[in-house]
Order: C-alpha cells, then sequence, then structure tokens
C-alpha cells in the first residue's frame, strides 16, 4: 500500500504535532536549502523547474545528434558517420526529441502551473509526484548509457519489429531502448494520475471547469492520452522485450506471428503520442496570445472542446501511418476519412487564435513572436499532412524526405515554437528575472529562419523522390534545376546549423539576463490567469491565502471591471497586480502545513534501473533491484507523518503567513 | 465522473483552512484523491490488458500440432481455482463492510482471508503453469503458448501485488499506522482487488471457456 498517498496538503489538519518520529531511519529530510533541497524535494515548482532544467539539456544533446545527420548528409556519399552510427544517430536523436524533451517539458510547465493556475497549494501526490520526476531521471540516463555500451538503438523511433529483433539488431541497444522507455513509463504514467486528479479535484473554490485556465485544460486532455496511451506502448515494449531477453516470437514472421501487431500497437499508442506533444504547446499559445493581444481568448469554450475532441478523435486514426503496409482498401478508406476529420478541430483552433489576435491590442514581445510563429508553422506542417491524409499520395511520399519535412513543421513549428512562448512567457514567474528582449528576438528570428532553411527544402528533397533514414544520398539521383538535392540538401544543413545557433541564443539570453537585469516586476504582462496572484516566484505555500473564483481568466477581473452595458465591455484598472498582492499577504493563511521532502521517492526510482541492467547484464541484479523497491516502498509507507520540530529548521515566515511543516503526502 | 466534475463548489463549502469540520478533505468532486486516483489508475489498466487480450486472441490458433489450447486445458481445475478467486471478491466485501462499521477485528479477519484465497488462487496457476511446461508447452514452444503465458502471467502478477497490498493493510491496521479513512484505505485495495478478478472472469471466458 505504500504508493496510496495521504491526503494532500491543502488538507489543513490540525495544528497539533501527530505522533513524532520514532523511526530514526525513516525520518524525514528537512533541507530547505542546498543540493539535498533538491535531490530529496516534492515540491511542485521545483520538481518543474527540475524537469525543465533536464529537458533543455536533452534538448541540446538530440539538437547535436540532428546536426550531426545533417553534416553527414549536406554532400553526396557523407563520411562523418557509418551506417550503422547513423542508424543509431537518427533513432536517438528522435527518441531523445519525443521522450526526453518535449514531453518532459511539458512536463516541467504542467508541474510547475497547473497547481498555480487552479489555486491550489500543491498537487495531489507530491512524493508520487518526485518518484516520476526521478523515473524520468533514471530511465532516460539508462538510455543514453547505451551509447557507451555497445551503441545505442537502431530500428528508427517506431522500432518496427522484427526489424528490431535480435536477428537484425544484434547489440544491446533496442534492450536499453526498451527498457528505458519501459521507466519513463512510469513517469509519465503517475504524472497522468496525479495531474488528473489535481486538476479534478483540487481547483480553488469557485473555479468550475469552464472557468479553468486554458493551459489546464489542454495538460488535462494530455494527461488522459498518456492514461491510456502509455499502457498500450507497455504491452508493445514487454513483447519486444519477451521477444529479444526471451527468445519469444510474438514478431517473427517465419513462426507465424502476424508482421502488424507491433505496427498496430505502436501507432495506437504513437498516433495519441503526437498529440500528447502538441496539445500543450496549444494551452500555452491560448495563454500567451490572449494575454499579448489584450483580448480574451476567443471562443474559450471551442477551444476547450475542440482539445477534447482532437483526444477523442485522436485514438480512432492510428492506422494512417499504416497506408503503405497492406491494410486493404476498406481500412484504408476509414482511417483516411477519420484522420481528415481530425483536422476539423485543429483547424477551429486555428481559427480561434486568429480570431484572438484579429482587432486586439498587440504587443510584440517575445513570448507573442513565438505564440504567432507557432501558428504560421504549424499550419504549413498540417496543409502537408492533409496531403498524407489522402492513402494515394502518401503512398508516394512515405518514407521520403517529405514526411520528414511535414513532421518536423508539426513538431518544430508546433510543439517546440510553443515551449519556446511558454518559457519567455513564464520565466519571470519561475525566476523572477525577466528575459532580454532584444536577444530574445534575435533568438525567435535565428530559428524561424533556421528552422525554414532546414526543413523547407527538405519538401523538394521528398517529392524528388530521396528516402528518409539513408545514410548517403548519391550523385547518381541528384536530380537538376528546381530539383537539385545536392543545393536542396546543402541549404538543409546549412540551415541547421543556423537553427542549432538560434536555440543557443536562448541560453545566452538566460545567462545574460540573469546577470544584468534586476527582478522583474510583479505582473510584466498584464496577464489574465490564477498564476499571477502570487511573488515572483510563488513562495513554498503557492498563495497566502487560497483564491475564490468568481470568473475565466479570474486575475484579470481582479484588475478590471467591466463599466460597459448590455454585453458591450469597457474594462476599467481597479488595482494593480501589487494592491491585489498587498491585500493577499495581510490576509494570509495563519497557518499553512506543507509536507516535509522524503528520502523514498529517488530511491524507489533508483530500484528501476538496476533491475533494467539486469535483464540486460545479469539476471542477479534484477532481485537486487526489487529489494531496493521493495525496501523503499516499506520506507515510504512507514515515513513518518511529519519531520520533527527538533530536525526542522524553520525557514523565515513570509508575508505572515508561519510555514509548518506537517503531515501528507 | 463527468457530471460530478462539472459541479462548482460553492466556496461556503470550504473553512478558512480549507478543510470541513469532519477533517476530510474538500475536493471539488467530493471524491477523495486517493479513490480518484484508483479509478483513474484501473481505467488505464483496461488497456493493458486489452492490448494482452488481443494479442492473446490473435495467437490464439497458432500452436503446434498436439499442444493447443484444447489439449493441455484442465477445464474443472481452472474452473475451481476461478471459483476461489471469485469467492475472494465476496470476502474483500466482508472486508470492507467491517471497515465501514470500524470493526478493525473482523476487518483484518476478511482481509487476510482474501488474501489466503488469492494466494490460493496463484499458487493454482504456478500448479497449472508446472504442468503445462510439464507437458511440454514451454514460453517459447508457439506464438499461442507465449502469448498465453504472458497475458495469465500479467495476471498473475497483479493477483500477487493484489496479496502483498491486502497483507500490508493488515500490518497497518495492527499497527495503527493508515492515516486519515481506514474504511476508505480497504475500499481502494477492494477496488482493485474487484478489478483484478474480474479481468480474471473475462480472461476466463474468453482464453479457457470459448474454443479457439
Ligand atoms: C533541431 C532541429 C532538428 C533537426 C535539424 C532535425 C533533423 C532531422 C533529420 C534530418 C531527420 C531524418 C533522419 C533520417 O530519416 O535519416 C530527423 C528525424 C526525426 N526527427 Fe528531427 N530534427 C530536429 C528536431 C526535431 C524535434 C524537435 C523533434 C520532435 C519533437 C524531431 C523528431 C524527429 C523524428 C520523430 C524523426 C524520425 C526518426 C525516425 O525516422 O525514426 N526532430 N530529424
Ligand atoms: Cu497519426
Amino acid at each position: 500500500m505504500a504508493l496510496i498517498e495521504r491526503p494532500a496538503p491543502d488538507t489543513l489538519t490540525p495544528a497539533v504535532a501527530t505522533p513524532e518520529s520514532t523511526y530514526g531511519a525513516f525520518r524525514r529530510p528537512v533541507h530547505s536549502t542546498g543540493w539535498k533541497s533538491w535531490l530529496f524535494t516534492i515540491d511542485h515548482k521545483k520538481l518543474g523547474i527540475m524537469y525543465g532544467v533536464s529537458a533543455l539539456f536533452f534538448f541540446l544533446v538530440g539538437g547535436l545528434e540532428a546536426l550531426l545527420i545533417r553534416a553527414q548528409l549536406a554532400g553526396p556519399e557523407g563520411t562523418i558517420l557509418s551506417a550503422d552510427k547513423y542508424n543509431q544517430m537518427f533513432t536517438m536523436h528522435a527518441t531523445t526529441m519525443v521522450f526526453l524533451f518535449v514531453m518532459p517539458m511539458a512536463a516541467a510547465f504542467a508541474n510547475y502551473f497547473v497547481p498555480l493556475q487552479i489555486g491550489a497549494r500543491d498537487v495531489a501526490f507530491p512524493r508520487i509526484n518526485a518518484f516520476g520526476f526521478w523515473c524520468f531521471i533514471f530511465g532516460a540516463i539508462f538510455i543514453n548509457t547505451s551509447w557507451l555500451l555497445g551503441g545505442a538503438a537502431d530500428g528508427g523511433w517506431f522500432m518496427y519489429a522484427p526489424n528490431s529483433s535480435v536477428p537484425f539488431s544484434p547489440t544491446n541497444g533496442i534492450d536499453f531502448w526498451g527498457l528505458g522507455l519501459q521507466i519513463t513509463g512510469i513517469a509519465s504514467l503517475t504524472g497522468a494520475i496525479n495531474l488528473i486528479v489535481t486538476v479534478i479535484n483540487m481547483r480553488a473554490p469557485g473555479m468550475s471547469l469552464m472557468k479553468m485556465p486554458i493551459f489546464t485544460w489542454m495538460i488535462l486532455v494530455t494527461q488522459f492520452l498518456l492514461l491510456f496511451a502509455i499502457p498500450v506502448i507497455t504491452v508493445a515494449l514487454f513483447l519486444l522485450m519477451f521477444q529479444r531477453s526471451f527468445d519469444a516470437t510474438f514478431f517473427s514472421v517465419e513462426a507465424g506471428a502476424d508482421p502488424l501487431l507491433w505496427q498496430h500497437l505502436f501507432w495506437i499508442f504513437g498516433h495519441p503520442e503526437v498529440y500528447i506533444l502538441i496539445l500543450p504547446s496549444f494551452g500555452i499559445v491560448s495563454e500567451v496570445l490572449p494575454v499579448f493581444s489584450k483580448k480574451p481568448l476567443f471562443g474559450y469554450p471551442l477551444v476547450v472542446f475542440s482539445g477534447a475532441a482532437i483526444g477523442f478523435v485522436g485514438w480512432g486514426v492510428w492506422a494512417h501511418h499504416m497506408f503503405a503496409s497492406g491494410l486493404g482498401p476498406i481500412s484504408v478508406a476509414v482511417f483516411s476519412v477519420s484522420t481528415m476529420a481530425i483536422a476539423i478541430p485543429t483547424g477551429v483552433k486555428i481559427v480561434n487564435w486568429t480570431m484572438t489576435l484579429w482587432g486586439g491590442k498587440l504587443r510584440f514581445t517575445t513570448a507573442m513572436l513565438f505564440a504567432i510563429g507557432l501558428i504560421v508553422q504549424f499550419t504549413v506542417g498540417g496543409l502537408s499532412g492533409v496531403t498524407h491524409a489522402v492513402a494515394p499520395s502518401d503512398t508516394q511520399q512515405t518514407d521520403t524526405y517529405y514526411i520528414v519535412a511535414h513532421f518536423h513543421y508539426v513538431l518544430f513549428g508546433g510543439a517546440i515554437l510553443g515551449i519556446f512562448a511558454g518559457l519567455y512567457y513564464w520565466w519571470p514567474k519561475m525566476f523572477g528575472k525577466l528575459l532580454d528582449e532584444k536577444w530574445g528576438k534575435w533568438n525567435f528570428w535565428m530559428m524561424i529562419v533556421g528552422m525554414n532553411l532546414t526543413f523547407g527544402p527538405m519538401h523538394i528533397i521528398g517529392l524528388q523522390g530521396q528516402p528518409r533514414r539513408m545514410y548517403v544520398w548519391t550523385e547518381a539521383r541528384a536530380g537538376s534545376g528546381f530539383f537539385d538535392l545536392g543545393f536542396w540538401n546543402l541549404i538543409s544543413s546549412i540551415g541547421s546549423f543556423v537553427l542549432g545557433i538560434g536555440v543557443l541564443l536562448f541560453f545566452v539570453n538566460v545567462f545574460l539576463s540573469h546577470r544584468r537585469h534586476g527582478p522583474a516586476p510583479l505582473d510584466p504582462w498584464d496577464a489574465r490567469a490564477l498564476e499571477w496572484l502570487t511573488t515572483n516566484p510563488p513562495k513554498e505555500h503557492n498563495f497566502d491565502r487560497v483564491p475564490t473564483v468568481g470568473h475565466l481568466d479570474d486575475f484579470f477581473h481582479r484588475k478590471y471591471e467591466d463599466r460597459g452595458e448590455d454585453g458591450h465591455h469597457d474594462f476599467h484598472q481597479v488595482a494593480t497586480a501589487e494592491e491585489l498582492m498587498a491585500v493577499e499577504e495581510a490576509n494570509a493563511d495563519p497557518d499553512i502545513h506543507l509536507p516535509s521532502p522524503s528520502y523514498w521517492p529517488i530511491v524507489l526510482a533508483f530500484g528501476l534501473p538496476v533491475m533494467a541492467y539486469g535483464v540486460i547484464y545479469n539476471f542477479l541484479l534484477i532481485p537486487a533491484g526489487a529489494v531496493i523497491v521493495l525496501l523503499a516502498m516499506f520506507g515510504w509507507s512507514l515515513e513518518p507523518h511529519t519531520a520533527t520540530e527538533a530536525d526542522y529548521d524553520p525557514p523565515t515566515p513570509e508575508g505572515g503567513a508561519e510555514l509548518e511543516v506537517a503531515d501528507h503526502g | 465522473m463527468a457530471d460530478a466534475a462539472v459541479t462548482d463548489t460553492a466556496p461556503e463549502a470550504h473553512d478558512a483552512h480549507g478543510h470541513d469540520g469532519h477533517g476530510a478533505h474538500v475536493t471539488s468532486t467530493g471524491l477523495s484523491n486517493n479513490k480518484l486516483a484508483m479509478w483513474i489508475f484501473l481505467g488505464s489498466e483496461c488497456l493493458l490488458f486489452g492490448g494482452l487480450i488481443s494479442t492473446y486472441m490473435l495467437y490464439r490458433g497458432r500452436h503446434s500440432e498436439n499442444l493447443g489450447p484444447d489439449q493441455v486445458w484442465d477445464i474443472p481445475f481452472t474452473s475451481a481455482s476461478s471459483f476461489v478467486l471469485l469467492m475472494s471478491s465476496l470476502t474483500m466485501v466482508l472486508a470492507v463492510t467491517a471497515a465501514q462499521r470500524k470493526d478493525d477485528r473482523n476487518t483484518r479477519l476478511w482481509l487476510t482471508v482474501t488474501a489466503l484465497l488469492g494466494s490460493l488462487f496463484v499458487a493454482g496457476q504456478v500448479y497449472e503453469f508446472t504442468t503445462f511446461y510439464r507437458e511440454g508447452l514451454g514460453f517459447t514452444t508457439s506464438l499461442f503458448s507465449s502469448s498465453f503465458y504472458t497475458l495469465t502471467g500479467f495476471h498473475g502478477v497483479h493477483v500477487s501485488v493484489g496479496v502483498i497490498m491486502l497483507l500490508a493493510t493488515v500490518g497497518m491496521i495492527l499497527k495503527n499506522r493508515i492515516p486519515g479513512d481506514k474504511a476508505e484505505v480497504v475500499e481502494l485495495v477492494g477496488l482493485y482487488w474487484h478489478f483484478v478478478d474480474i479481468v480474471w472472469i473475462l480472461i476466463f471466458t474468453l482464453v479457457y471457456l470459448i474454443p479457439a
């Protein structure tokens, strides 16, 4: 029962101390500063930052892998990478970008901002939250150790079986890949349960679902997608592991296996996965555009429902990834039509964003530029996507660079531009400093120019027939005129380095801004949602008192009064953020209890890679890892409710609220 | 869930400290976090078993000559062990009602009995597996055997985890280490247990009773 959490921290139990720790070894840590305060933290904001920092690190790793690929393909007969290394490079590039950057980056924002946006003190299960983070980290490290231990996975990110079985890929790379993804999968699943419960159950009084900030909404839909998608890939990965490590024949055609089993299992996960990558960014953009247009989000209910619709329809269309695999004409027709149906809710979103901009008082901050960039670039990707939904043209484009162009417009132009919009928009909230706008604009334009130079030409390269996943292309098929492969490949490779520099400018910006700039104002953007009703960065207990919500865009309505009549709006500022903050601090809840940190999440998560190495190297490590897991569960459930007074070094009381660390989670 | 989730929580429901007079957690839905989490988790488990059952259904016919389902099954034996598992759902219900009456003794008793019945089922499965193995049906013998062992093995692991949960709950009640509402914790374990039971009924019907 170790995994069942005690009540969430905003269940404020009476201040009387619960029975103190009698279990010396099971004391709770109390560090509030230093590296241990990060290692053992269960604070959703710290975990959010840790998710973000690690994800950005893996963005650099995945980017480096991409640059190596593009360097190899810059000219004909490239010699930088061997065929083997090339296979590993594009497999790990995609794996890193999808599983170790975009997903954890969304988790970073979700962890940090969902509780703040719904006016909660914490997530529902803080210790499970920490456990999830460590699963992600250990899984990610585990996968990447394969580079040093005989070579990384080389089967492509969808790892088509039987190509991914031992005869075709005899190194351990794919074992690392599969086991590592199982571990990061635990992070996604626990994260999904935690966030769904948090959003459904812990909203501030008065916040009905239709008053919920749109980012939180999109995260909620994403978590439901994860909840149902992760178990399917879990099954697939187990079957693959049984095939590779224990000689089962699930995917061996010569043993009578169905060659499509893997593809079905993978894409039932894989298609929703695409929305798992993109919806959080849609959420971010839907927060950013209204703020910098000084208008509410146009058609908020439509954006909510289209998000949910994408969530539902996303389940019915997986087989559009399999048109080329011989499904039969009826299946292909059905999936083709259902796929085009998904363009409708997506189109609704684009229309809503555009209407939000329409007639607004636009402020072109960096965050706003990234958000507009998303609309434009994602639409390009969406248009080439429609050409895939048409099965006949898809069969021509499949496995050429045309599709590489398509999904990078969607993933880079969608997911990643959205993430950058979020970084610029929320940076002052998270760190109390504004990022530099001038550097930000350079950052933005370099990335936009770079991405179009990189991925634009890939349309042409693809139409000319250059296959994806080939480690060289040859002069023999070079094409001429507009379709000159040599020219466009070179442009694409140059573009990728421009893009790389563009990304690096972000880190330069962070560095310089933190050296140069003073603290950010309390409400630098004149924001709308509830996360701004607290200090920058927020206090450990989030809010001085749990807000009572009356409106969608509650924070905005606290600042502005509508003096219009007959449905005509005329907003007048009646309070500044500083004034609101002063009221909150003056009326702060007298005693707030937050859970103490805990040793056990990291220990529990550590047992998993030990077991995974056991599967690959020595079965004895499996019980060893299992013992760690069991001990940690034991510790987890016996951990005292609170750190003892004597252990605890109380932080300076802030804003009149006396922090007491107690109980829970 | 949908309509419960849509209701507004009236601000008055929260006092200044965010908890009601009974010490229970006030949530937007009135459902406790733990219970909601368990339901959500079980929803996700449905897809796990969905994937495994589909794989089995796909491969059930792909076996060697004399080692197909019809040759190896011992339906009376498996029926008996299925019955044992079904009975454990009953004792689980008894545990939950005892917990709701705040009758710790009987709660512990019925939880223990449930754990015993569960263990008996797992033991039956181990026996069944060894018998099949002796008859020549190894994990890698055929696609049928691989998917059969995978599916029922996963279910067996779920039952075993359930047994651990039951015994841990007994221990925690004994040592008085359950924070908050004991009856709810028992109920949560019960939810999980009934789920695992229902999945077994599905597996038993699809795998054993319906001929390939
Ligand atoms: C930094 C800029 C990026 C560049 C220059 C880049 C470049 C490339 C190239 C050239 C390929 C094709 C490899 C081949 O087929 O031989 C590729 C594959 C891929 N990339 Fe990227 N990429 C970038 C960013 C991203 C991002 C942000 C994502 C996801 C969020 C992503 C996801 C993928 C996927 C899924 C594949 C397919 C790999 C496979 O075929 O298994 N890429 N990338
Ligand atoms: Cu798809």
